[in-house]
């Protein structure tokens, strides 16, 4: 499998639910019969992951979103990990 | 956030809504408890509706159908509609029996998440002798009917004596079936299980050949399908963190109404399980005393007590040491530091040494209403 690229589009396999939890105050993937709770920043990523933006899309908005941060290497290590998990497809 | 943290980890995070006992199949290990006759006042639509309700503002976000059969209940598509609505991911845990091709697409119209099919075998009539009807075939339609529908399929096999020599083709009929996850979950022996445990502890080499068959089909098919195999704990030395400690995520509905922190709760004396039908669950995860009874770590025995590993095992499984120590309170005994724990190996022993002619001549006492009425007797 190749690595994850500015050009890579990345999905959420649709076995996943991705949802924020009130309750909890963090997002969640919720599948069947188990659950992750996500970190902030892996929440604002996956947020962002819909299957039409590509990664470059993504880390423009993050960075519009949390001026100063560079996040580049950041999202392509978590969505590099979230496909080895499992979680997304690109 | 200071102050959020211990709440945080203090919520009731799993609901198992067992709908009803009542159940077209009598599989002789059957997890339900011995007197499954006594429940013949389930919970009205309504009530369920209020429990989901109130579970999810407390937090709940998993939510399991079961029973018995969960397709009994003609009003599950309800139910369902609402567990969506209100943001519940939602497994049906169900033998197959009771629907179709197209309920189960209304199923999915009404927001179900997935559906777990269980199967006694891979074989139509080891199937069909171990649940007590013919459901072989209704089972391969209804998993082919579900991957159809587009849903995340796990098949659940539970695993024991009569079926344990068919591991690998168990596991092949399973993939050929395209399921996504595969449990094979060894018996639990308390219950209907722990009546015919005889007949269904599989022997050690047994169990030694099963394991090493389904670690091989896990390595192979990792990327297709996710195989997971349970150890039976009567061959280990150290417990199961049972349902991750007392009150601590898991809270199970029976379906009279009765709150437990765990389904097979109902077999400990002396503690008096509250009923939704009185109580907000509210009031039941927090204050119930049934639900506080076994909560951290003060109520612990030696050797529990002094033990550094209690935080990863909270003990083991309070039913299991009620079972085999007549103490709830003591430490599992699987546990190879429990004093027990020499009379469960040589237990296992003696089991072990039974010739498969003569566990397969065991009797089998099957899990129907009939049979619940002589233990109830
Ligand atoms: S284990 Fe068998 S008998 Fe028990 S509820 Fe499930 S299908 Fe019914
Ligand atoms: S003594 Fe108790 S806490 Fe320690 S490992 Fe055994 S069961 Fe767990």
């Amino acid at each position: 499998m190749s690595a994850i690229t500015r050009e890579s589009v990345p999905a959420l396999v649709p076995m996943f639910r991705f949802q924020w939890e009130a309750a909890q105050e963090c997002h969640v993937l919720l599948y069947p019969e188990g659950m992750v709770r996500l970190s902030s920043s892996a929440g604002e990523i996956l947020k962002r992951v819909d299957g039409d933006r590509s990664v470059a899309d993504i880390v423009a908005d993050l960075k519009a979103a949390f001026p100063g941060a560079d996040l580049e290497q950041d999202v392509l290590n978590f969505l590099d990990q979230a496909r080895a998990n499992g979680w997304i497809r690109a | 956030m200071a102050g959020s943290a211990p709440e945080l980890s203090g919520r009731p995070l799993w609901l198992l809504a067992e709908l009803t006992y009542r159940c077209p199949l009598q599989c002789p290990y059957c997890s339900n408890p011995l007197d499954i006759a006594r429940y013949d006042r389930e919970l009205d639509t309504d009530d369920w509706l209020r429990v989901l309700r109130e579970a999810r503002e407390l937090g709940a976000m998993q939510l399991g159908f079961s029973g018995g059969e969960p397709l009994v209940r003609r009003d599950l598509e309800t139910l369902i509609g609402e567990a969506r609505r209100l943001g519940y991911y939602s497994n049906l845990i169900t033998s197959g029996v009771g629907m179709d091709g197209d309920r189960v697409a209304r199923f999915k119209a009404a927001g179900l998440d997935h559906i777990q099919i269980s199967f006694q075998a891979s074989d139509e009539t080891l199937n069909d002798f171990l649940g007590g009807t013919r459901t072989f075939q209704h089972k391969l339609d209804m998993a082919r009917a579900v991957k159809a529908q587009g849903y995340p399929m796990v098949l659940n096999v539970v695993i024991h004596r009569r079926n344990i020599e068919h591991i690998e083709d168990i596991i092949r009929m399973t993939i050929e079936l395209e399921a996504d996850y595969v449990e094979l979950a060894s018996t639990q022996y308390y219950g209907w299980s722990r009546v015919n445990l005889d007949a269904l502890l599989p022997t050690r080499a047994q169990l030694e050949r099963a394991e090493a068959i389904a670690h091989d089909y896990q390595a192979r098919y990792r990327d297709r399908t996710k195989i997971i195999y349970v150890v039976p704990d009567y061959f280990e030395d150290r417990p199961k963190a049972c349902m991750n400690g007392w009150g601590s995520i898991f809270l199970t509905i029976a379906p009279d109404g009765s709150a437990l922190p765990c389904h097979a709760a109902t077999s400990l004396p002396g503690i008096s399980f509250p009923n939704v039908r009185d109580h907000s669950v509210r009031e039941i995860w927090y204050e119930s005393e049934a639900f506080n009874h076994f909560r951290g770590f003060d109520w612990m025995a030696e050797p529990c007590r002094s033990c550094p590993e209690k935080t990863r095992d909270f003990g083991g499984c309070r039913c299991q040491a009620y079972l085999l120590t007549g103490d709830a309170a003591n430490a599992d005994p699987v546990c190879g530091k429990s004093p027990h724990h020499d009379r469960l190996v040589a237990e296992v022993e003696r089991i072990d040494a039974l010739s498969d002619a003569n566990a397969a001549a065991r009797p089998l006492v099957f899990r129907n209403m009939p049979n619940s009425r002589k233990f109830l007797a």
